[in-house]
This record gives structure tokens, C-alpha cells and sequence, in this order.
């Protein structure tokens, strides 16, 4: 069963069209890779699926729902949406524990050890227990990012949303980041990815969508899409990234 | 530990370093600099002042003038009247300090209000920051309490509660600013990221947003407050005797200044603790920042 559907969704920018009815379909347990350009559109879908922004047209639909509809709650759909960002974007003035139970204490009204008990353990499982109380700036950014993973986490979610979360971090603190994500893979999460990261994307991804012009491409199993690719500019794409040394 | 055991680098550990001799020698140097320019500024320091002190007593006024400002006799019959208005000043600071940071805060956050719904809470909002800090203190207080009571409306509040009130409207306008530029400080990936997690705006703005907005302006704002001290005296513009008041009604009596010195003696002594609490959130928030 789908998780969420996009159909022909539509963005623009004070005239600049960034999505050009975009279609895109996530499969239950299915990871997801969007590929492309930088300014291909893919930080802006992922924002649209979590309805930081507004469409100018199409439907989102999560689970059956249409969530683009006005009507519908925003907040009430991004409890069941983790999203996770480029920049980590944790609170600088709440410590890791803090960052973490936020949501679960605030949205979900749940109780205070309840919910501490709850982050001590997720936490405990990427290996950050001894950084609870440590506040952001006293980590690295792959210990950041794997806390700001943990924090989307706390809510549960349905679907998982992460933007090009690698592309801040130093070489040799990308692969902790990037084991992570395999094993939300391995646990059946519903992942959506943007990422410049070729290699991983073809490892972890069941679909990768080759983002242009505001559309998908083209889509399909990786070893397709980076093998044989069909669409003369995805071939273009995945030259220039062959030729910068990341495939 | 007397073992020295070598480290995975080759370096032993637990033996001391010893400092080169180049090394030795730029600290030898920086010792000497240091020296020098210590005794340099007690130098000059001690020079100056006995200057300072030389050239106010040798003054051809100065027994004249120590008579009328420095009587230590006047001064003595003048603190109780003094330190009396002195208590009306503090207890007037505290409230209106109060008064005018919730105030202040309050519009802050109405101007952030988005969307069409809020344009008339925005307006007035921004209209009331506009006419505020634009209008001179003097006046606002005159208006509200010479003023307002001409109304003889009923249950009309005491003149005190009408000049605290002038203080808090014109404080607050000068605070929302503060706290304006505090939450839009704030780098909207925070919002995003609060957003996405589910939580509301008001929950955004209480949990995540105020938070680094207040701890970022703190010093700006106890700089007003520093400030509203010196201006709540004002009131007594209206009639209440603060301190100052108190010390002009013991100078006319007395024919002599000194209650004026003793005045603002005990308001710099009222400042100080103010000031220093300024002093030492700034150079936090400052160490917070270069700490990244
Ligand atoms: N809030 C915004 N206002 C104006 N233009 C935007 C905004 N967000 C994104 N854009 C533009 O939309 C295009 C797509 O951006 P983005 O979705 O971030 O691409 P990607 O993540 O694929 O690099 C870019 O040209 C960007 O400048
Ligand atoms: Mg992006």
C-alpha cells in the first residue's frame, strides 16, 4: 500500500516554477532516493510532503489521506512525518535529551520520565546514551545529525523525510550518519532521501527519482536508473558525477 | 605515575615538557612587557589623580563650593527625607519593570502574528510601538496624570498608579523593539525544524523560539531597564516625592546642595548591582557566542 502519494504537484517562487506536476508514489518499508541537480526541486518537495510549504497545485495524499487539502490539521500530519535537515537544526538551548523529548512531551502530551525513558533508550541505540546531557555545540556534526535522526524518531513516524542529511559533515563522519539510515532501513521505516550521495543511494534505495526541471525524469530501481539509464539528461547527470569522482 | 609509558603517537607520556629555549625566552619577554606596563599605568594613574585633586581644592571657589554641596551636616538631616523617596523610586522600578517587559513582550509577539486574520492586532501593535518611542516621556506622564483625572471619572487610580503606568506605555514600546529584533533574530530552520516535529506555533514561539530570542537581547534589556531607573524619578513630576524631589525640597530649606549629592550618590549605589548584572549577562552572552 502506498504511504504517500504525490499527484501532479505544482510550487512556484514568485514566478519561477520550482515543481512542475511532480508524480511520486512511496511504497510501504520503501526507501526512496531523489537524485538531481542541486535547485532540481528536491529540498522543496520534501518541504511540500511536510506542508511547510503551501502547493499551487495537486494533491499529497499519506496513507490514504489527502493532506493537502486546506482543511486538514498541519500539525496533526507532521506528527506523523519525521523530517530531518541538511543543517541538523537541533535547539542550541535545550540539551540532547531536551531536543529529543520535546515533541513527545509538547505533542504528544506524554510524561515527562515516560518520555525521557523512551529517548535514553533510542538514544542508547546509536550509541549516544553518554551525550544525553551534553548540549548541541559540544558535539560533532555526525553526532548532531544522528541526534536530530533520533528526534524525528521520537514522534514515531510514519515516514521519514531527509534532505541531503550528510551533506554538511566532514568526510570521515558521514559513514556513522549514513549507517543509521541502514539500519531504519533494515527496522521497515518508509524513508524519502534527497542525497548527493550516489554510492548510498544505490545501495539502500528500492526507487531512485532523477529530479529535472521540477518533474521526476525518471524513475526505477537503482541498478536501472545508474546502469541503463533511458532519459539522455539523466545520462547527463550521472556523467558530470562520475566525472567529479562520486559514483 | 612515575612509569613513563609511551603514547600510540611516539610521545612519552607523563614526562613533563620542557620549554626550548626560544620559548623561554619569549616568556621572559612577555614577563618584562607586562611588568612595565603596570608600573606605566600606576604611574600615571597616581599622577592624574593627585593632579585632579590639586587643581579642585586649590581652586580659589573651592571652600565655597565645599560648603554648599560637600556639608556633611546637611547631608546627614537630608538622608531620611531622601532615603524615603528613594523607596517610592525602587518600588516604582520594579513594577514598572515588570509592567513594561510583559508589555514589551506581549507586542512583540502581536507584530509577529502572521497572516491577513491578525492585520488589525498587527497595526495596532506596530501603532503603538510608532506613537510611544516617538512621544517624549514628559508628556505621556502629563497627559495621564494631569490629565486623565480631569476626567473625574469613578474609581479613577491614584496618581502613582497613573505615572507608573506612563513609564510602563513608554518602556514597553522601546522593549517590544528589543524583543522584536530578539525573535526574528531566531534562524527560521528553527522554525522548521520545531514545525515539523508537530508543534504548534504558540509551542514553537514558548518552547523554541522565545527561548534564544530573550537569552540573546537579555543585555539590551536590562540596558532599558538601567535606564527606566533614572526615569521613574519623573513621576514625581505629578506630585509623589521621590528621591530627587525629596532632595530639592531639603535644598530649599537649607539653602545648601548637598542633599542633590547625597541623591544621586545612593542612585549611582542602586545602579551599581544593576549594572553589574548587565555587565556580566553581556560578557555571557558574548562568551556563548564566540564558544559557538
Ligand atoms: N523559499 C524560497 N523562496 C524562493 N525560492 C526558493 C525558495 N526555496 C527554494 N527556492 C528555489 O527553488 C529552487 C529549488 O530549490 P531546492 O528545492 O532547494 O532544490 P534542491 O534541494 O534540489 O537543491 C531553487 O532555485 C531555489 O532557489
Ligand atoms: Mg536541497
Amino acid at each position: 500500500m502506498a504511504v504517500l502519494t504525490c499527484q501532479g504537484v505544482r510550487k512556484e517562487f514568485g514566478g519561477r516554477v520550482v515543481l512542475d506536476g511532480l508524480d511520486l508514489t512511496v511504497d510501504e518499508h520503501q526507501v526512496v532516493a531523489l537524485i538531481g541537480a542541486s535547485g532540481s526541486g528536491k529540498s522543496t518537495l520534501l518541504r511540500c510532503v511536510n506542508l511547510l510549504e503551501e502547493l499551487d497545485d495537486g494533491t499529497i495524499t499519506l496513507d490514504g489521506e489527502e493532506i493537502s487539502d486546506p482543511r486538514v490539521d498541519p500539525d496533526r500530519v507532521r506528527r506523523r512525518i519525521g523530517m530531518v535537515f541538511q543543517s541538523y537544526n537541533l535547539f542550541p538551548h535545550l540539551s540532547v535529551l531536551e531536543n529529543v523529548t520535546l515533541a513527545p512531551r509538547r505533542v504528544h502530551r506524554r510524561a515527562r520520565a515516560d518520555a525521557e525513558a523512551q529517548a535514553r533508550e533510542l538514544l542508547a541505540r546509536v550509541g549516544l546514551a553518554d551525550r544525553a546531557d551534553a548540549y548541541p555545540d559540544r558535539l560533532s556534526g555526525g553526532q548532531q545529525q544522528r541526534v536530530a535522526i533520533v528526534r524525528a524518531l521520537a514522534n514515531s513516524p510514519r515516514l521519514m523525510l531527509l534532505d541531503e542529511v550528510t551533506s554538511a559533515l566532514d568526510p570521515e563522519l558521514v559513514g556513522e550518519v549514513l549507517a543509521m539510515i541502514r539500519d531504519l532501513k533494515a527496522d521497515g521505516m518508509t524513508m524519502v532521501l534527497a542525497t548527493h550521495e550516489m554510492g548510498f543511494a544505490r545501495e539502500v534505495a528500492d526507487q531512485v527519482c532523477f529530479l529535472d526541471a521540477g518533474r521526476v525524469v525518471e524513475a526505477g530501481p537503482p541498478a536501472r536508473v545508474f546502469g541503463e539509464p533511458t532519459q539522455p539528461r539523466t545520462r547527463q547527470f550521472l556523467r558530470r558525477i562520475i566525472e567529479a569522482g562520486r559514483l | 605515575m612515575s612509569r613513563v609509558s609511551p603514547a600510540d603517537d611516539g610521545v612519552p607520556v607523563g614526562r613533563r615538557h620542557l620549554p626550548s629555549a626560544a620559548q623561554r625566552r619569549r616568556a621572559a619577554y612577555r614577563r618584562r612587557q607586562t611588568t612595565r606596563s603596570v608600573l606605566v599605568a600606576a604611574t600615571s594613574t597616581a599622577v592624574l589623580g593627585t593632579l585632579l585633586v590639586v587643581a579642585v581644592t586649590g581652586a580659589p571657589g573651592w571652600d565655597r563650593v565645599r560648603r554648599s554641596f560637600l556639608d556633611p551636616t546637611i547631608a546627614l538631616d537630608a538622608l531620611p527625607e531622601v532615603l524615603v523617596g528613594l523607596w517610592l523610586n525602587v518600588r516604582l522600578l520594579v513594577c514598572c519593570a515588570v509592567g513594561a517587559l510583559l508589555l514589551g513582550l506581549l507586542i512583540a509577539l502581536l507584530r509577529t502574528l502572521r497572516g491577513p486574520v491578525f492585520f488589525p492586532v498587527r497595526a495596532l501593535a506596530a501603532g503603538y510601538t510608532y506613537t510611544f518611542r516617538g512621544l517624549p516621556l514628559i508628556i505621556v506622564l502629563y497627559v495621564l496624570t494631569l490629565g486623565v483625572p480631569g476626567l473625574r471619572l469613578q474609581g479613577m487610580p491614584p496618581v502613582l498608579v497613573l505615572g507608573g503606568l506612563a513609564l510602563v506605555l513608554t518602556y514597553g514600546g522601546y522593549l517590544a523593539e528589543v524583543f522584536r529584533a530578539g525573535i526574528e533574530s531566531v534562524h527560521p530552520s528553527q522554525l522548521a525544524a520545531a514545525r515539523s516535529l508537530g508543534l504548534t506555533y504558540r509551542q514553537t514561539m514558548r518552547h523554541v523560539v522565545l527561548p534564544q530570542a530573550v537569552r540573546r537581547v537579555a543585555p539590551p534589556l536590562l540596558n532599558d531597564v538601567v535606564a527606566l531607573q533614572k526615569d521613574v524619578g519623573l513621576v514625581s513630576l505629578a506630585g509623589p516625592i521621590d528621591a530627587v524631589r525629596a532632595a530639592q525640597i531639603a535644598t530649599a530649606q537649607s539653602f545648601n546642595y548637598t542633599p542633590y549629592i547625597v541623591a544621586g550618590v545612593l542612585f549611582v549605589l542602586l545602579a551599581i548591582p544593576l549594572i553589574a548584572v548587565t555587565d556580566w549577562v553581556t560578557l555571557r552572552a558574548a562568551r556563548r557566542q564566540s564558544g559557538g
